[in-house]
Parts: structure tokens; sequence; C-alpha cells
């Protein structure tokens, strides 16, 4: 970068500064455009694990930049379709297709666990999710960028061990936005958080994909998360969509208002329904 | 109140500093005791020397040569068997924690020559190499192999595979991931490896030397034996002990070095 700026400054005397920076809008414009998500489509998805069918057939299609949750009781095949979205485990039969051709850094999952390398410092664990621009020069600025996106500069240096647990998941969080994923997988993030952590860590979560506009999807057995967080919520049941609720509240939502909560005891009826119904629990 | 203030004073009784003079209280204070039993005529000097004389024949011995000679051959003896051994041993670890293939094919057969007390075969070593040089290095190798290679393996086997699982998400080539994820994850192990095999490494060299040697502190003190020079029998123990404990204090200023990350030796 140094360099080029050197040869403008140098040879190219004549350019003038409109021309100039009306290119530099046109470059950043088009790294925001390749910022953005990816349409995501699920056809015919299946998955066994032995004899136990998980996952029975899954149609899906969501558009680039929707925020998606997965809603169910456990054992539903929500986490498993999570971990297929992200090419974590093989697929039996049926499709998983983002759009276009997505490098290995535009989808990255988030645990419930942070995950993070203990022995190294916060800010080597966010340059971990660089993936092969790991040794690039601007590896450290793009981390250390991350890592103010989710307000830790400050912890830099830090070992993971001295951290909390809800700093930890904004470790992992900075992790998986260094890279400037298009599609974002959340395995149950906020799961094992206190609850005044994961409603701060919701709001995280919402900035991040305003400003990121990437496509999330996110797995949670919350269903007042889901609302309050995805445009739309998928209820899964016996491997197959049972519900797809869209979610039309306008943001910011307020927390506890009567439309999330009239919605939020609709999903939870359509599940507790189904769990009577079934006689196996 | 007094719950909060005691815990971290539990906290470093659990783990010894060493910048703390605490530790050499009890040594010293045996030391005492010791020459006073001694002085007093409790203890026999046929039976136990004083302090004072074994440090007296430690200074003649030391003049004439002889010690600093013999220290040496035992030190290098031992630095030498143990980086073979332990190498051999760590390399062993890595391979079989890594391969199946290669763990199901070698994996029984150390173990089973595991299960040989190594000690046993100084009738066999002493056969095949004499009393060489060479025979008291396969015995100290021989005994830091396995402790290095056990734990090796168990720390490799035993890394958390949550973030292997993470390493590859993230692109991690096979290289990287042993560097950044399955190597640091396995140190700690490692390093218990490597203090079980310093104890083994002096145990191996005191047995070997006082069978098999024609140097060595071993051997001095086998020589001594044979002078009834009791003073320097007990002499050379002191040594072996202090050389002992020297080996396991480089290995925790290795460990508090490398492990800077880990809870346990985080400053408080």
């Amino acid at each position: 970068m140094q360099e080029a700026l050197r040869f403008l400054q140098t040879d190219a005397q004549p350019v003038d500064r409109g021309a100039f920076i009306e290119q530099a809008q046109l470059l950043r414009r088009s790294s925001e455009a390749a910022a953005r998500g990816l349409p995501l489509t699920i056809r015919g998805l299946r998955k066994s694990f032995g004899d136990n069918e998980v996952l029975r057939g899954i149609d899906l299609h969501i558009p680039a930049g929707q925020f998606v949750a997965i809603v169910g009781r456990s054992g539903c095949g929500k986490s498993t379709l999570l971990r297929l979205i992200a090419g974590l485990e093989t697929i039996d039969a049926g499709t998983v297709s983002f759009g276009e051709h997505a490098r290995p850094e535009d989808v990255r999952v988030m645990f419930q666990e942070p995950r993070l390398l203990p022995w190294a410092r916060v800010l080597s664990n966010v340059e971990v999710g660089l993936g092969r621009d790991r040794a690039s020069p601007d590896a450290q600025v793009r981390a250390e960028k991350a890592l103010g996106e989710v307000g830790l500069d400050d912890k830099r240096d830090q070992w993971p061990a001295v951290l909390s647990g809800g700093q930890k998941q904004r470790v992992a969080l900075a992790r998986a936005l260094v890279s400037h994923p298009r599609v974002l997988a959340f395995d149950e993030p906020l799961g094992a958080l206190d609850a005044l952590t994961r409603i701060s860590m919701q709001r995280l979560l919402e900035r991040v994909w305003r400003d990121q506009a990437f496509t999330a999807i996110l797995v949670t057995h919350d269903v007042s998360e889901a609302v309050a967080l995805a445009d739309r919520v998928l209820v899964i049941e016996d491997g197959r969509i049972a519900h797809d609720v869209s979610v039309d509240i306008p943001r910011p939502r307020r927390r506890g208002s009567a439309d999330l909560a009239a919605l939020e005891g609709s999903i939870l009826r359509n599940l507790l329904q189904s769990a009577d119904d079934t006689s196996d629990l | 109140m007094r719950l909060i203030e005691s815990l971290p004073r539990v906290r470093s009784l659990r783990l010894p500093r060493a910048d703390g003079l605490i530790q050499w209280i009890v040594p010293l204070a045996i030391i005492l005791v010791w020459q006073l039993a001694c002085v007093t005529g409790f203890v026999p000097a046929r039976v136990l020397p004083a302090p004072s004389d074994v440090a007296l024949a430690g200074w003649k011995l030391l003049l004439s040569g002889e010690l600093a000679r013999n220290i040496w051959v035992s030190f290098w003896r031992a630095s030498v068997g143990f980086v073979i051994g332990g190498g051999i041993g760590f390399a062993f670890g890595l391979v079989n924690g890594l391969s199946q293939l290669s763990n199901k094919l070698t994996d029984t057969t150390l173990q089973m020559v595991r299960n040989i007390p190594h000690l046993a075969l100084i009738p066999l070593v002493i056969l095949w190499f004499g009393i060489d040089e060479s025979a008291k290095l396969f015995l100290v190798a021989l005994g830091v192999f396995f402790p290095i290679y056990l734990n090796t393996l168990h720390g490799i086997r035993t890394v958390d595979p949550q973030l292997i699982e993470m390493g590859r998400i993230y692109g991690m080539t096979d290289g990287e991931l042993f560097r950044r994820v399955i190597f640091p994850g396995a140190l700690p192990s490692i390093f218990v490896g490597v203090r079980f095999a310093l104890g083994i490494m002096w145990l191996t060299l005191i047995v070997a030397e006082t069978i098999a040697a024609s140097s060595g502190l071993g051997y001095m003190a086998m020589q001594a034996r044979e002078f009834m020079l009791i003073d320097v029998v007990v002499l050379s123990i002191l040594i072996y002990a202090l050389l002992g404990k020297l080996a396991d204090s480089a290995s925790r200023v290795l460990e508090r070095l490398t492990l800077s990350w880990h809870p346990a030796f985080q400053k408080q």
C-alpha cells in the first residue's frame, strides 16, 4: 500500500486529486460489496449417524444478508444442519450451495465454547481467523481492527485464561469476523453465558451483523433470543422444518415488548404441543 | 475475610517458587541436627560421619581434581543418555500420537519392552558392551525413553479435539496445526515426562556406575567403600541429591518459560 502511494506521489504528479479520490471510493465500495452476505440454498438434505436419521429432507432458501434463527428441542438435528452448512460433516444426500463459489474464509462458525488457543495471546487468537492470510503483513492490523469491533482492544496481549466467559466469546467472535465472512453460522454461541452477558452479546451480534451485512444462521434453544435477533425463525422437528415464521418486527427491537412476547409464545406453544404428541419422550 | 486471605497462600504452597528460600529450611535443619548428633557422639562416626567431615573429604577430593573429574563424567553420561533416550522417546511419542498406523505397529512392542525393568538388563548390557561408556549410555537412554514416550503420546492424544476442529475450520495446514495447536497442547504432559525421566536418569546412572564403571560418582562411592572411606560414600550420595535437584530446577525453569500461558504458572 505504501509502495503504491509513493509511486503516485513521485511519478504520477499530473493525476488530479478528484479522480484519485473517486478511484479510492470505487475501491472501497467494491470491498464493501465483497463483505455482503451470500445466499444459501439447501435441497433435499439428509444426514444419518448409523441407524439414526437426523435430517430427513431439508429444503430451504436463505436470501443474502438474512438473519435466520433455527430452534428446536435438543436432538432435533438443528446443530447437525448447521454443521452441514458449515461443511463440518459430510452430506449423505442433497445439496448445500451458496449462490456463487464460496471461499473457505467466506463461511465461518462460532461455537458454544470459545475454542481459543490457551497458549496464544488474544491478538494471535484473532489472527488465526484470517485463514490463509495469516502470514500477510497486515494480519496484525486486521486482527486489531476486529478486536476493536468487539470492544476488546485493551485485552490484546492477555492470555485467554484471564478473560471472563463473555470476553472469551467476544474474542471468538472477533476471530470469526476478521476474515470478513459472508456467511456466519452460530452454534448456540451464548448458551454458556449468564443472563446479562447474554443480552449484551445479543446486542453485539446484532450490531456486527448490521455493520457487516453477512448472512447469519443462529442455532439456539432460546426462543426469546431467536425472535429478538432474527428476521426469520425456523422450527425443526424430527429432522424436518416444521414451521417457518418470519419476524416482521422493526429494529431496534425492545426486549420484552408485547409483539416479541406474543411471537415467542406462539412458537413455544408449537414446540410444546409437538412434545406432548410424541409419547417417546 | 480470613478465608479469603488464606487462599493465595494455599496457592503458593502448591507451587514452590525459585525465589523463595523457604525450601532450603528443612535440608539445612537436617544437616544441623545431623552435625549435632555426630559431635555429641550420639551417632558413631563409623556409622555416619559428621557433615563437617563430609565437607572436608569433599574439599580434599576437590583439590586433587578427582571430584570434578568424576562429577563431569557422571554429568556427561547422564545428559548424553538423556538426550539420546529422550529424543527417541519424543520422536516415537510424536509419530505414534499422530499416526494410527505407526501406533498399531509399534505400541504393543514398546509396552512389552516397558514392562521389563531396564536395570534387569545390566548383566546382558555388560556382556554386550563391557563396562564401556556405551553400556551406561544405553541404560540411561533406555530408562528415560519410556516416561518421555508415554507422556508425549498421552499429551498428543489428549489435545482438545474441539481445538483441532477449530484449527481445521480456519484452514490450518497439517504443519501449522501441529505447531500452533497439537504441540503446545501436548507440552504440559511432555514436561511431566521429562521430570519423571530426570529421576530415572540419575537412578539408572547410580546403579550402572556402582556395578560397572571405572570412573564417575558411583565408581567413586564404590571405591571409597572398599577402603572404608565412609565420608566419601556419604559425599557421593549428597552430590547425587544436589545434581538431581539441579536437573529438576532446570526443567522447572524451562516449564515456566514455555507454559507461561497456563493458569498454574501465571503470576498472582
